[in-house]
């Protein structure tokens, strides 16, 4: 018996020569470990990619929870509804917009900008609904709240989508793929989130930064209602005429400026001497948010149309057009205006006016278009 | 304006705490025994040691995890201040927001003189969290 226990205790010893009974643990461990992580490393991998995607889903199902609340709430305080509006939001945040057939191109401005105004309409049309006691500005400040309400649902459930598919198949390309735009998919949930609170209490946000050049410009000058949702004001400017165009504010906004400017040349005739763009753009990492550039081109972002409109328009009279541009990123886009934006404003008009002096001759007119959403900017 | 909206904390398992108070006695008693051996002068006692060591930066790294999963999501929104100033005088407010504020809203007639009171700005004023990037400016 004792003979037999001892050369149990020495057969290890005679496995790992050399070494004593600890070392052969260590040994044994470390074969254990490489055994299983040949075999299930993948797996391990996996498991480890899986929870960090369950980690920022959460974080994604609370902002899209919030979301709704924070829709719900500002109805409820604005609209003044007889009904519980619950239902139609949930309704609302589901909403899809087919856009149209792309196989033979011609003609797909038209119908994008179609399907656009139907859905704009029919947006409209429900949060009137929904809010029966709220005015014009607080329908279109509701309308962008939900708007915002409605993206964060989709972001959640694309990448809840992901993630059951990725658990489900045990692949763990479908899981990578997600772990690896993660980081920027929350970036941008942040932003929306931020962007809910603005549209929500109609504070001016940066994409607005366009808007309020414009408005600081037609500010105490006669205006008149152009196109849809857009005003015009026939100002002096440095000794020549500036037609000065911008959303209507100070409800959530963008308007249609493409049509608006396209109405203005056409009025004009065509004796247009330039066009300055304004609008908010896209800064990348390590450029400082409220940093002015300037350039040529169409400054205006969306869906295309309006650009579409401006080009075929300049295109026509061989107009020249400027831009200038205030740079922030996507969260400094839908969020509240920071300090900076808002002074890079000033920066801004004062390139606009050297654009002008440079650019043009005295007696000419020219047109200034502040682009972007007028929430919480009057005129 | 200016609050944090809060979660429920989740809840973690009690298996892993289990497992985490185990552990950590485990490594606690590996190292004690390192230390009686270091009295006798065994030559073993370094791999007690090691492994005493292993476990205890294990369970702490454990329970770190844990404490960082229970974490609060917090939604935070910044302040936002409305500055109002007088066109003719220059008197100038700044207060906090308030609901159907916007810029360039007239607000009435001017304490000081007779000029009129108007919004001249919003915004937010942000604290820079991360250190900036000096190299590549």
């Amino acid at each position: 018996m004792w003979q037999k226990l001892i050369q149990l205790q020495t057969f290890p010893a005679q496995l790992f020569p050399g070494g004593d009974s600890l070392s052969w643990i260590f040994q044994i461990i470390f074969t254990l470990l490489f055994i299983v992580f040949v075999f299930y490393g993948q797996r391990i991998q996996m498991y480890i990619l899986v929870r960090e995607i369950e980690g920022s889903l959460l974080r994604l199902k609370f902002i899209r929870d919030e979301g709704r609340k924070i829709a719900l709430k500002t109805i409820k305080e604005v609209g003044k509804p007889e009904v519980d509006p619950s239902e139609r939001v949930d309704q609302f945040l589901e909403y899809v917009t087919i856009p149209p057939e792309s196989m033979d191109p011609a003609g797909i401005v038209w119908k994008l900008e179609h399907v656009l105004d139907v859905r704009e309409d029919r947006f409209k049309d429900e949060v009137k609904l929904m809010a029966p006691a709220a005015d014009e500005t607080d329908v279109n400040n509701l309308e962008n709240t939900l708007e915002a309400a409605a993206a964060l649902n989709i972001i959640y459930k694309v990448i809840r989508h992901f993630y059951i598919l990725g658990k489900k198949t045990l692949s763990l390309y479908i899981i990578m793929q997600i772990q690896m735009i993660l980081p920027l998919i929350m970036r941008e949930a942040e932003a929306y989130a931020s962007a809910l609170k603005a549209f929500s209490y109609g504070q001016p946000i940066g994409d607005g930064a366009g808007a309020l050049v414009a408005a600081k410009l037609m500010h105490e000058h006669r205006k008149k209602k152009i196109e849809k949702d857009c005003v015009v004001a026939k100002i002096p400017l440095e000794g020549r005429t500036a037609f000065v165009i911008k959303a209507e504010g100070p409800g959530g906004n963008v308007g249609k400026p493409g049509e608006a400017i396209k109405r203005v040349v056409e009025e004009n005739n065509g004796k247009i001497s330039t066009i300055i763009m304004i609008d908010a753009a896209l800064k990348l990492e390590g450029e400082k948010p409220g940093e002015v550039a300037e350039g040529v081109g169409a400054a205006i972002g969306g869906p295309g149309t309006e650009q579409y409109k401006i080009e075929e328009s300049i295109q026509e009279h061989k107009i020249p057009i400027n831009a200038v541009i205030i740079k922030e990123d996507i969260g400094d886009a839908v969020s509240p205006m920071r300090k900076e934006i808002f002074d890079a404003t000033e920066v801004a008009l004062d390139r606009v006016k050297r654009v002008i002096k440079e650019k043009t001759k005295e007696g000419d007119t020219i047109i200034i278009a502040g682009i972007g959403n007028t929430i919480g900017v009057g005129q | 304006m200016g609050q944090e909206i809060e979660t429920p904390a989740r809840r973690v398992s009690s298996i892993v705490y289990i497992v985490i108070i185990v552990v950590l006695a485990l490594s606690l008693s590996a190292l004690y025994q390192a230390y009686e051996m270091f009295q006798i002068g065994d030559p073993t006692m370094g791999y007690y040691l090691l492994i005493g060591f292993i476990g205890l930066a294990l369970s702490t790294y454990m329970l770190l995890q844990t404490r960082r999963r229970m974490k609060r999501f917090t939604l935070e929104t910044p302040p936002i201040t409305t500055t109002i100033i007088c066109s003719k005088c220059g008197l100038k407010n700044v207060r906090k927001f308030e609901r159907g504020d916007f810029i360039l809203k007239e607000i009435g007639p001017c304490t000081k003189c007779e000029g009129t009171l108007t919004i001249s700005a919003i915004y937010r004023e942000l604290k820079e969290k991360a250190k900036q990037e000096k190299i590549f400016t």
